[in-house]
């Protein structure tokens, strides 16, 4: 929290720079650390949480699991056929033969029958009690690091100046798009539509819904928020929430990590890690400021 | 520095190339950290001790766990874990019904007790329809019905000295080289206390079957299963448990699930 802290003043500092400078400080340490610390949570809260569905490799839509009826929507798993085990996947009663991913995998001739694949687990075997501890422990710094985040971009004026969506970026929208669609981007202090539209989306909406539906699946929860359970409509539902939440999110990453690569990656990371960010030429900006106001 | 410009095609082979990376680092690389005992291990299950100390605060002693009505009930109660015991002398009480069965009550007691399933079920009862989650995730609605344990701590009179219910089991889980492991399990006294934690020896209208825990299993409503031990034998006042079994509270515990079970 100290060093968090002493970089404040750094931030203050950058957020002074000069709209017309080629080198313009954009990106707080609060937003940095943050950005940073979230990386980390996922990474490992996605690996162990895949680890933790693989003790239970079904979905249900309910209050409870359906055995004595049919409530999946989701199942993967692995049967015999006379060309040896297969693993398959079933999503609404569709049924996929997806052997060597999900289902059935391993080193050739050392296939077992697992949900995820042992590349996409932590640990890489099966141990569901270590890979609930490693979940639970960046559970606690992914909503710690979310309050810490909230608090400080409603101070330091991000979340105003650089996330609030206005009547502009309607207007940008379809430009925007196309844009993206092209791989053309433009450098500028300011995020645009769908980026705003992608960072204000995880934030306020994917990672508060995998928070709420996490605490859901508590049973201790349950008895402190029994209405949660009622409007997420039940807690198998809410199990299911929190999985295509964490479809969501690997969507997100990954679309993030093809833009950054296609914006310019030296730029977009020495942003991220050290706040300071090139701008395209005034001239591409004026150009551009027309075209916005156009 | 110049500006970095990207075309389609160096786009899709830096993206092939990023992903394909990703796939081959595989997750073993945190594998040998994470023993039971470990310093890595031992420093993220801090992280259990706060949600254990969250949970308690938010939830305080009473608030209780969801009920279900009887429309809930859609299913048999699934069973899980050992589901028909092998040990000869739980065989000999199921073949005369458990009428020579007793729940031992002893440890950290004034009057320890030995009570019959009649006595037990001439004590005042209660039935609630809860929902029972697994650990591995699934969930399954059913109605039980049984003595409250805290009117059971009543009758023994706990001492002050006290601080956990350790329930011993009749079925043998696993075997190691010392011999055969029994289940057996912990809770803490606000949860042996909790007004919905029973020792259960009816399911859905009927006597509690076999599969499912007979002659007496506890619930613990605000934990998960692995916290409501089936085939229950004795229960023991015990104010530590390092120095039993793994020392982690349970058998569970000692394979590495956490303690408090709670979410």
């Amino acid at each position: 929290m100290e060093s968090v802290a002493r970089s404040q003043s750094a931030a203050e500092l950058g957020a002074s720079a000069t709209h017309g400078a080629k080198l313009i400080y954009r990106q707080s340490a609060w937003t940095r650390l943050t950005h940073w610390l979230w990386a980390i949570s996922l990474f490992f809260m996605l690996l162990t949480g895949l680890q933790i569905f693989n003790a239970r490799p079904q979905l249900y839509i309910g209050k409870q699991s359906g055995f004595g009826y049919d409530n999946t929507i989701l199942e993967i798993g692995a049967e015999n056929t006379s060309a040896g085990p297969r693993g398959y996947t079933e999503i609404f009663g569709h049924r996929f033969d997806t052997t060597g991913v999900f289902g059935w995998s391993g080193p050739a001739g050392n296939e077992t029958a697992r949900g995820f694949p042992s590349w996409a687990t932590i640990p890489s075997y099966y141990d569901l009690g270590t890979a609930r501890v490693i979940h639970f422990f960046f559970a606690w710094i992914l909503t710690t690091t979310l309050i810490v985040w909230l608090v400080a971009s409603l101070t330091n004026g991000h979340l105003r100046r650089d996330l609030a969506p206005r009547l502009d970026d309607l207007k940008r929208l379809p430009r925007d798009v196309i844009d993206h669609a092209r791989l053309k981007f433009h450098h500028t202090r300011e995020y645009n539509t769908l980026q705003k539209m992608a960072y204000g989306g995880v934030l306020f909406l994917l990672l508060p819904l995998m928070i709420i539906t996490g605490l859901a699946m508590s049973p201790s929860m349950n008895s402190v928020l029994p209405f949660l359970n009622d409007l997420l409509g039940g807690r198998q539902t809410a199990r299911t929430i929190h999985f295509i939440v964490m479809l969501l999110l690997v969507a997100f990453f990954l679309i993030h990590i093809l833009m950054i690569v296609a914006a310019g990656p030296i730029n977009e990371l020495r942003s991220i890690i050290t706040g300071w960010y090139r701008t395209d030429p005034p001239a591409q900006d004026a150009a551009k400021s027309l075209e916005r106001n156009a | 520095m110049t500006k970095f410009q990207i075309n389609r095609r160096k786009f899709l082979t830096a993206a092939g190339i990023g992903g394909s990376g990703m796939l081959l680092s595989g997750c073993d690389a945190f594998d040998s950290q994470l023993g039971i005992g470990g310093s890595l291990r031992s420093f993220l299950e801090n992280a259990n001790g706060l949600t254990y100390r969250a949970q308690r605060f938010l939830a305080g002693r009473d608030s209780l766990a969801p009920e279900f009505t009887e429309a809930d009930i859609r299913q048999p109660q699934r069973p899980n874990g050992v589901t028909s015991p092998d040990d000869d002398d739980y065989k000999a009480l199921l073949a005369n019904n458990f009428a020579d069965w007793r729940l031992e009550v002893s440890g950290l007691v004034e009057k320890p007790l030995s009570l019959s399933r009649e006595q037990l079920m001439n004590m005042p009862s209660r039935t609630q329809i809860t929902r029972h989650d697994c650990v591995e995730g699934w969930s399954c609605i059913a109605k039980w019905t049984g003595t409250p344990l805290s009117l059971v701590l009543d009758q023994a009179v706990v001492k002050p000295t006290a601080r956990y219910v350790m329930f011993h089991c009749l079925d043998t889980i696993d075997r190691s080289l010392s011999g055969d492991i029994k289940y057996y399990g912990t809770i803490d006294l606000i949860d042996a206390r909790h007004p919905q934690t029973i020792l259960a020896y009816g399911l859905n209208g009927k006597p509690l079957p076999v599969e499912n825990g007979a002659p007496l299993r506890v619930r613990v409503e605000r934990q998960l299963g692995y916290k409501m031990p089936k085939y229950l034998r004795k229960i023991e006042l015990v104010d530590g448990f390092a120095d039993i079994g793994g020392g982690r509270g349970g058998y569970w515990e000692d394979n590495g699930y956490d303690w408090y079970g709670g979410i």
